[in-house]
């Protein structure tokens, strides 16, 4: 009778093993989906401010309006990532 | 030496940023007692903080940005890209550390923060591209207006 109980005791062990390690790898692939998700807006907001500055330079007296929507172009992008992550927190925790 | 970035009086991002906290400050009341009606005041709390967020986000990209623009061009795409990853951390912390807490109703916290982000964006583009468009209509502060008379 003893027996059986360890028996059953080992197999609840490597159940709940299991469902860790499923828990482990479920983190493991929303923080790669996120970390995918913030990769794109980093090209994004990096070609987009390299091309301001670049406009600023040759035409500095448009810097205020290239500023500008070059401030609103980099919230915009950022939007992408924002959304990734809420997804993911949706995901994850809810 | 002046950097093509420098302008003088006000820089444009900080324009935009008040100008959004303006507009935050009118949809927010409305935003939150329409989630306080769906969730009740755990909505409406997560709501809150979610906006708050947001607005924070802005006004921190805005100061980051013009502190760059005054020193150098390199500095305002330094600024840009570390900026990008310092406030995606920090939203990140700010929701992890209260995710478990009472008051926290994700569902409304991530629409808020998705919603508010997007809907302030396109009202601010709207206002950007009127003023671009027919720079005559952009209003001038009262200030200006009695020095020209």
């Amino acid at each position: 009778m003893s027996m059986l109980a360890q028996v059953t005791t080992a197999a609840e062990a490597v159940a709940l093993t299991a469902a860790d390690q499923k828990s482990i790898s479920a983190a493991g692939y929303a923080g790669l989906a996120y970390g995918l998700a913030t990769l794109g807006p980093g090209i994004g907001i990096g070609y987009l401010v390299g091309q301001s500055v670049q406009a600023m330079a040759r035409q500095p007296e448009a810097a205020g309006m290239v500023r500008t929507t070059m401030f609103l172009g980099i919230a915009f992008t950022e939007a992408l990532a924002l959304i990734g992550f809420v997804v993911f927190i949706l995901l994850k925790f809810v | 030496m002046t950097s093509p970035t420098h302008i003088d009086g006000d820089a444009p991002e900080a324009m935009i940023a008040r100008d959004m906290v303006k507009k935050a400050a009118i949809v927010g009341p409305i935003l939150i007692v329409a989630f306080g009606f769906i969730w009740g005041v755990h909505g409406a709390l997560s709501t809150a903080y979610g906006l708050a967020i947001v607005v924070a986000n802005f006004v921190l990209a805005a100061a980051m940005l013009t502190w760059a623009g005054r020193i150098s061009p390199g500095f305002v795409m330094g600024a840009a890209l570390f900026g990008y990853l310092i406030r995606l951390s920090l939203i990140f912390m700010a929701i992890w550390l209260v995710r478990e807490a009472s008051w926290v109703e994700l569902v409304p916290l991530g629409i808020t923060i998705v919603v508010t982000h997007l809907g302030l964006l396109f009202w601010e583009m709207k206002r950007v591209s009127l003023s671009i468009a027919y720079p005559g209509l952009k209003p001038t502060p009262a200030s200006k207006e009695s020095t020209s008379k």
